[in-house]
């Protein structure tokens, strides 16, 4: 299992090549940075909030979103087409008998386009080698105790699928407006690691 | 082309006990364990393939499999599952329980 990404050879390489294509005048560092600034400007655990709360609000759009949810988040004016090519999104949704949890044990797949970039936990093999093995124990040191009768499963995207948890809404919140719900959901409740 | 499903929701398959010099998208953790087909997922080029730098890299379809962590390690209540192109897996018999 690769740990340190920064070191990788994948990383030395992706710099020189970087280099050679600027010396050889084909792309300037300003236009690689607005390559990446152009990816991640949209990339936002904001995004899954809003796709959270507009399933909360409306279960005609949740029952669309589980199904099929490239079709279904176009509704929210959000897709997967923001990478090379358009990756395939699987929703997972949590109910009272049962909490799911993401990870990519090989490396660090994650919808970066849609989540923004992982926390560095995602990443290490601690959290990697952990979660598929004893998650109870490993949502527990994040603070989420769950009762022993819900059941856990833990999707590791190990191919071209990307995944995130669609959490309970909480309970007192049937007054809330779908934008008043938005802020409510955090980046660990979209990768399982907390109740919302 | 891509090749055509071999299997369906519902299908018990076993995990080729594969050990390539090369990358694998098959988790170490899987090889050799018996699962059930969540679903199929769609035909993708094989990343096995891709990271030989195959000039025509097999595209065959992805599936999700699910796992007793019972299976996988022994000991847990939980699920794993797990994305696995075709050419891993293989039709399951009570045997391989």
């Amino acid at each position: 299992m690769s740990g340190d990404h920064s070191n990788a050879p994948a990383a030395a390489r992706v710099r020189r090549l970087e280099e050679r294509l600027i010396a050889a005048g084909l792309v300037s560092d300003t236009e690689l940075d607005e390559i990446l600034a152009r990816y991640l400007a949209g990339a936002s655990p904001l995004n899954g909030a809003r796709i959270v709360a507009h399933a909360w609000a409306d279960a005609g759009f949740r029952d669309r979103l589980l199904a099929d949810a490239n079709t279904a988040i176009t509704e929210v004016n959000l897709s997967m087409r923001g990478g090379l090519q358009e990756q395939r999104l699987k929703i997972v949704a949590n109910t009272p008998e049962r909490h799911n949890v993401i990870v990519c044990t090989l490396c660090s797949c994650y919808p970066i386009g849609l989540l923004g970039p992982s926390p560095s936990w995602y990443k290490s093999e601690a959290y990697r080698s952990r979660v598929v093995r004893e998650p109870r124990a490993v949502l527990d040191e994040f603070g989420l105790r769950l009762p022993e009768a819900v059941e856990i499963t833990v999707w590791d995207s190990s191919a071209e699928s990307r995944y995130f948890v669609l959490p309970q809404r909480p309970a007192g919140t049937d007054e809330l407006t779908e934008a008043d719900l938005v802020p409510l959901v955090t980046r660990e409740g979209l990768i399982g690691t907390a109740a919302v | 082309m891509a090749e055509p499903p071999r299997f369906a929701a519902g299908a018990a398959v076993l995990v080729r006990n594969v050990d390539p010099v090369h990358h694998s998208r098959v988790p170490r953790y899987i090889r050799g364990h018996r699962g059930v087909v969540v679903e199929a997922q769609g035909a993708w080029p094989v990343a096995d393939d891709r990271a030989q730098n195959l000039p025509r890299p097999r595209v065959e379809p992805v599936y999700t499999v699910r796992f007793a962590a019972r299976e996988l390690w022994g000991t847990g209540g939980h699920w794993v599952t797990v994305d696995v192109w075709q050419s891993n897996l293989e039709p399951a018999t009570e045997a391989d329980g």
